[in-house]
């Protein structure tokens, strides 16, 4: 799961009202290596909730993101190929992602969340 | 697949990962990715950066999408879904096996997407659990998943179709497969009263089934409320297609 997907995803158990973003346990991060593409970036900066992809990042152990960001930085070089590494190039292998509300916790294995949720969750 | 020469390589079944629990590729998958490949230069024009596909099964066909399209260097990323882990499984081995990827989730639908992923996607592909059943075999664990679609196969269909409504972009694309039984006038003409236009990309027939691949777009034009408007627009689109019908009905005897 990279952190793309991560940014994208709530925990949507039955009665929580604040299900992003969901904290990240990592026990496993992998790097894979993908060209990038500088229109695909500029468009998801400004779909990225910022504040919830640095902490997510930084939970991969990585720290190369500003706490904050806005569009001008998007012309340095160095900012798009950390944001571009950070999205696309980080994977969640092993771990879980936890609702921010109840401390439920749903499996990441071999890269991939179950966000299935318990009968009486729903 | 020699009729297939010039068109863009789609997955192959030799590279298709399988699994006990998961459906594998089949009529209704074949119509879909020949859907795609028919309305490929529309797609690859759309310029789409997010790419969905909900209940992705064997993976063939989000695998065959993404070869269409490319990957990250064509600014194109991938997001599928399926209820049945076995079938995420197995996606993630087809893929790998093409050299693509997507990004993987298993969940219902779309859930715990509907929130942060609305109004992003520019390209979703649906090949639903559309065979009619008892209603109480609808989303069982395993396999049953991936066809059990309820009274008139409608159950599941029609559950995703508002989540589509919002996950799609405002150029958001849908193709959805359809079985005759589904009634796919009224579901085109449900999606009319949200504000899609339709058409029929690819029909076909087997012994034992007739199915429609239906495309969805947003459309300034296309106003809700007018029924009279709907079914002609329905009729009015495949009439539309019959050159394209013609041609798919040369080509596709081989498979299952």
């Amino acid at each position: 799961m990279r952190l793309l997907t991560h940014n994208m995803l709530s925990s949507n158990i039955k009665g929580v009202v604040n299900g992003f973003p969901l904290r990240i346990e990592a026990e496993k991060v992998v790097e894979k290596t993908v060209e990038m593409n500088g229109d695909f970036l500029k468009k998801m900066f400004e779909k990225v909730d910022w504040k919830a992809f640095v902490d997510a990042s930084r939970a991969m152990g990585y720290n190369e993101l500003p706490e904050e960001a806005d569009p001008s930085m998007l012309d340095s070089d160095e900012f798009l190929n950390n944001f571009h590494h950070a999205l696309l190039e980080l994977h969640l292998e092993e771990g879980a992602l936890v609702c921010p509300e109840t401390g439920r916790r749903f499996p990441v294995t071999k890269g991939i969340p179950n966000m299935l949720l318990h009968e009486d969750e729903v | 697949m020699a009729s297939h020469k010039q068109l863009p390589r789609t997955a192959q079944i030799r590279l298709v990962s399988s699994h006990q629990e998961v459906y594998e590729p089949c009529d209704d998958s074949f119509a879909l990715v020949d859907a795609l490949l028919a309305d490929r230069n529309n797609l690859q024009e759309h310029h789409p950066s997010l790419c969905m596909e909900i209940g992705c099964g064997s993976g063939y066909v989000i695998t065959s999408l993404a070869l269409i399209l490319g990957q990250e260097a064509s600014g194109v990323n991938y997001i599928a879904t399926d209820i049945n882990p076995h079938a995420v499984e197995v996606t993630r081995e087809t893929m790998e096996a093409h050299g693509v990827g997507a990004e993987l989730i298993v969940t219902d639908i779309a859930a715990g997407l509907e929130q942060r992923l609305a109004g992003l996607v520019d390209v979703m592909v649906v090949n639903p659990p559309y065979v009619p059943t008892p209603e109480d075999e609808v989303g069982v664990e395993g396999i049953t998943s991936s066809w059990a679609g309820g009274e008139n196969g409608r159950s599941v269909i029609d559950k995703i179709l508002p989540v589509a409504d919002r996950l799609l972009s405002e150029k958001g694309w849908l193709y959805l497969v359809t079985l005759t039984a589904n009634n796919p006038s009224e579901i085109c003409q449900q999606m009319r009263k949200k504000g899609y236009a339709s058409k029929i990309v690819v029909q076909r027939s087997t012994e034992e089934e007739s199915l429609h691949i239906i495309k969805f777009w947003r459309d300034v034009d296309t106003v809700g409320d007018e029924p009279d408007q709907s079914v002609s627009g329905f009729i009015g689109s495949l009439l539309t297609q019959i050159r394209l019908l013609s041609y798919w009905r040369g080509t596709n005897s081989d498979k299952c």
